[in-house]
């Protein structure tokens, strides 16, 4: 069965023709698109390296059926720059040692992103690193992990501020 | 995964025909479904996708106080809306203490009640499983079985109910509004899930077609508000399913006795298990460490260990302890950084005497 849908990928159109109901958000950005940033960890929602927002929520892309997602807004790790411009979650992992070996690294700053969003935690790092268990670092980064979003999450809150005064 | 058909009706009617049709499964978020047919412990026919149905994703209160749940509405946003974790503190716990973050962004109030079990040998087709595969047998029965059930089980099966949504709703006598083929239909939470018996894979008590379109929580529920929570004891701090758990809600007299109290516990059985007994027993007693102890002596008093798990028997009285304990000093004005969890004992929760 041949299967019409329309997706916005990093603040693009995309029209899609799946020749196959089975494929994942996940696959269809790795392997259709090419876009490998996002990760394939588990497959099976276990880990969290497939972590992309959907409409603005942070969800596991290897659950999801892209065919269910028709109409979706996606945004990955290569959409969350601006140019040459990190987003201020990609600077604080950099600043704050948040990786070792970078496997899980897109699916943390997605998921670090959907949190920030939430704005459940604040910059409690309890909060934080319960709201980022969905997200498993093989290499333990963990602390630097949660410095990286406990920077992040007050650049971003004082960035607001400035915003509305 | 097998190859299947994808249909994706737009209206009610349309999708209960092709729900009851043989091989069809309803397909909301699938974050179990999908990882279940990743692993081939199932393999549907036809896809009957039920994330557009119209009407499904709405917290509403009725004109009788009751608070209606569309069953499309996300773990995430029913356990952070305001006014119902106000009302209902207990739900919105035990919803956050499940899963990952991002899988409660994604999960609905239906598929959470409709949830399989994560017992391994359910999962791995290579292994007997009666609720899989009826008559292969139980490789659970004489297998690694720890965390499987205490209560309510037979020799057919052992597998536990994983849902942490599904112990305080029983708890606080909600409803299941299920619309199929003979139209729409009503009954409490706790009659959905069956207990296995001499039939593991009748799992529930709905029909094919059958499809959960909202849950109700009674007005007379939020008299609970005010001393109502979850705990849940787990192998790891976070993002990890119950070993025993319990949701205890008490409505408290002016004479600081216990006027009407509720009890359930979870990952004890194949069904949410809620504890009238134990509940009959706390009727007008003194909210102390004594009544609480007699309550879990009565609320574990038919457990029997189904394997390795005599201790799960153990811990589920300390964790029924823990949450009246909880729950008569009160609910937190805000969640605790981790909710529902042990650790975030409350001074003088804890007696080791």
């Amino acid at each position: 069965m041949t299967l019409s849908i329309s997706l916005t990928i990093n603040h693009v159109q995309h029209a899609l023709t799946l020749d196959d109901p089975r494929v994942t958000l996940l696959d269809l950005l790795r392997e259709r698109l090419h876009l490998t940033g996002t990760k394939k960890g588990c497959d099976r929602g276990q880990c969290g390296a497939c972590t992309i927002l959907v409409d603005g929520r942070r969800i596991n892309s290897c659950l999801a059926l892209a065919v269910s997602h028709d109409g979706a807004d996606l945004l990955t790790i290569e959409g969350v720059a601006t140019g040459d411009t990190l987003h201020p979650v990609q600077r604080a992992f950099i600043e704050h040692d948040g990786f070792q070996c970078g496997f899980c690294t897109p699916g943390q700053i997605m998921s670090a992103i959907g949190l920030i969003q939430e704005a459940q935690a604040g910059d409690d790092p309890e909060r934080i690193r319960e709201n980022m268990s969905g997200n498993l670092c093989r290499c333990a980064a963990y602390i630097g992990i949660t410095q990286a979003v406990q920077a992040a999450q007050r650049e971003i809150a004082a960035a607001d501020v400035g915003e509305a005064a | 995964m097998n190859r299947f058909d994808y249909v994706r009706p737009a209206t009610l009617p349309e999708a209960i025909a092709a729900g009851a049709r043989q091989g069809s499964a309803y397909l909301g978020a699938g974050t179990n479904l999908l990882d279940l047919m990743k692993v081939g412990a199932a393999a549907p026919v036809t896809l009957v996708d039920v994330t557009r149905l119209p009407g499904l994703d709405r917290i509403e209160t009725l004109a009788n106080g009751d608070v209606r749940v569309g069953a499309l509405v996300r773990n995430a946003d029913l356990a952070f809306d305001p006014a119902f974790a106000a009302q209902f503190p207990a739900v919105a716990e035990a919803l956050l203490s499940g899963a990952s973050p991002q899988l409660r962004n994604a999960a609905t109030v239906g598929g959470n009640l409709l949830q399989r079990t994560r017992c391994s040998y359910f999962y791995d087709i290579a292994s007997a499983c009666n609720r899989r595969a009826p008559g292969s047998g139980c490789d659970a029965r004489d297998g690694e079985n720890r965390l499987h059930a205490v209560l309510g089980w037979s020799e057919r099966c052992i597998a536990t109910h994983p849902s942490d949504f599904c112990v305080p709703l029983v708890a606080l006598d909600a409803v299941v509004e299920i619309e199929g083929a003979s139209g729409r239909r009503e009954l409490p939470v706790a009659d959905l899930h069956r207990l296995p018996g001499d039939a593991p894979e009748a799992e529930t008590v709905l029909a094919p077609g059958d499809l959960i379109v909202a849950i109700r929580l009674p007005a007379a529920a939020k008299a609970f508000a005010a001393h109502a929570r979850y705990i849940k004891l787990r192998e790891r701090t976070s993002y990890a399913f119950a070993v025993v758990s319990a949701a205890a809600a008490l409505d408290m007299a002016d004479d600081g006795r216990i006027r009407e109290p509720r009890l359930a516990l979870g990952g004890v059985a194949a069904k949410p298990w809620r504890a009238t007994a134990a509940e009959a027993a706390l009727v007008g007693a003194v909210p102390d460490r004594a009544s609480f102890a007699r309550a879990a002596e009565i609320a574990l008093a038919e457990a029997i260990p189904s394997g390795d798990n005599g201790f799960k028997i153990e811990l589920a009285r300390r964790i029924v302890v823990r949450a009246l304990v909880r729950a008569a000093s009160g609910t937190p004005e805000r969640l605790p950084a981790l909710p529902a969890s042990p650790f975030a004992a409350l001074a003088g929760e804890i007696d080791h005497g």
